[in-house]
């Protein structure tokens, strides 16, 4: 019980991660698959920024007045930054590819693409 | 939408939403926040004015040029800040070395490079935000 | 018929359980003795207000000690927005060209 308290960052980020995992692989619609891309990338931001946890200290801002104080990790934060960036770039881009494909076949399930598209291929 | 109630709360809470996002870029270097959260809340105000006001006037306020400018501006604005302290004789992006003024600690004019870069950084994300939510919108027609 | 997808509940379910128990193997959470936190977050807490003149941290890591990732992320972004124009980008037409071309065709 101990040790589900102490490390619950971690167990809600690998719970996170599996139940974006089976949206992926289980709807049919374009756009649900992507939300579930995005659930993923969300738990791995929580797993690594938690790992810089230090007990009892304070936020990474520097008091001037008095110093030597215990400061939270800095460093995997600043790392996590750059990726939150790069998430929204591919979620933009994906949800761009998915109004052209309905442009092209009018549906967005992914069953349906597939059907009109080996119906093309045989003749 | 034309909806009169959403019109007259956008139009009267929308200049408290700039300053807010205006707030958090320009003390990227003294509070929690920075250029990338600081831009995403600009934008926001923007895209709520294009949701209540329709598409034509929301691209009055950002044209396509305006944010063309804004874009590449901003990278372009960070490369010469880094080729200036290839020029005073260090190596490249160098803030104390190359001898760019570094003030009193904690003012807002303090640390020579970062609340420059900060702040065109904030606006590169706000134009990319409404740039991209602009281009989605356009192709309906 | 439903066999699908009690079959990917259960895998599901034995990778949950697999990574659940890989927490057992890691360093406690907020232990202020972990492997992550070596010499060089040390460096940055003591002597990163001296080196670049900011209180925050975490926007003199990403600002002044590792510019160049930002500038890398700038480009990320430039590169995302470059490709959603160009997929669902509208053709501006210019009239006098059209005209132009109407006169002399």
């Amino acid at each position: 019980m101990n040790f589900i308290i102490g490390n619950i960052n971690y167990i809600g980020a690998m719970v996170l991660f599996v139940i974006g995992l089976y949206t992926v692989l289980t709807h049919p619609n374009l756009i649900k698959k992507i939300i579930g891309i995005n659930i993923m990338e969300t738990s791995i931001f929580l797993f690594f920024v938690s790992i810089g946890y230090v007990q009892g200290a304070r936020a990474p801002l520097v008091d001037p007045g008095n110093g030597g104080q215990l400061l939270v990790n800095p460093l995997p934060s600043a790392m996590i930054l750059t990726g939150i960036v790069v998430a929204l770039s591919v979620s933009a881009f994906a949800l761009s590819l998915v109004v052209r494909l309905h442009q092209l076949y009018g549906t967005i399930e992914l069953d349906e693409i597939i059907k009109i598209r080996s119906v093309e291929t045989d003749d | 939408m034309d909806d009169l109630f959403v019109r007259v709360i956008t139009k009267m809470i929308l200049p408290f939403i700039q300053l807010y996002g205006l707030y958090v870029i320009i003390h990227g270097h003294l509070s929690p926040g920075g250029a990338f959260s600081g831009g995403a809340i600009y934008a926001s105000s923007l895209v709520l004015y294009t949701l209540a006001y329709g598409l034509e006037k929301g691209q009055k306020r950002l044209s396509h040029n305006t944010s063309a400018i804004f874009e590449s501006g901003g990278i372009l604005f960070f490369i010469f800040f880094g080729i200036l302290g290839i020029v005073l004789g260090h190596s490249f992006l160098t803030n104390r070395q190359a001898g760019f003024s570094m003030g009193n600690l904690g003012q807002v004019l303090s640390g020579g490079l970062i609340p420059v870069v900060t702040f065109v950084l904030g606006i590169k994300v706000m134009s990319t935000v409404v740039t991209l939510f602009h281009n989605m919108l356009e192709e309906e027609r | 018929m439903k066999w699908d997808k009690i079959f990917t509940i259960v895998l599901l379910g034995a990778l949950l359980f697999v990574l659940v128990a890989s927490i057992g193997e890691l360093p406690p959470m907020g232990a202020p003795d972990s492997p992550s936190y070596n010499e060089t977050t040390r460096y940055y807490v003591e002597e990163g207000t001296r080196d670049t003149g900011s209180t925050n941290l975490i926007a003199s890591i990403i600002t002044d000690y590792r510019a160049f990732d930002t500038l890398g992320e700038a480009t990320v972004l430039f590169t995302g927005i470059a490709g959603v124009a160009a997929l669902l980008g509208v053709a501006h037409h210019n009239p006098k060209e059209k005209e132009e071309e109407e006169n002399h065709g």
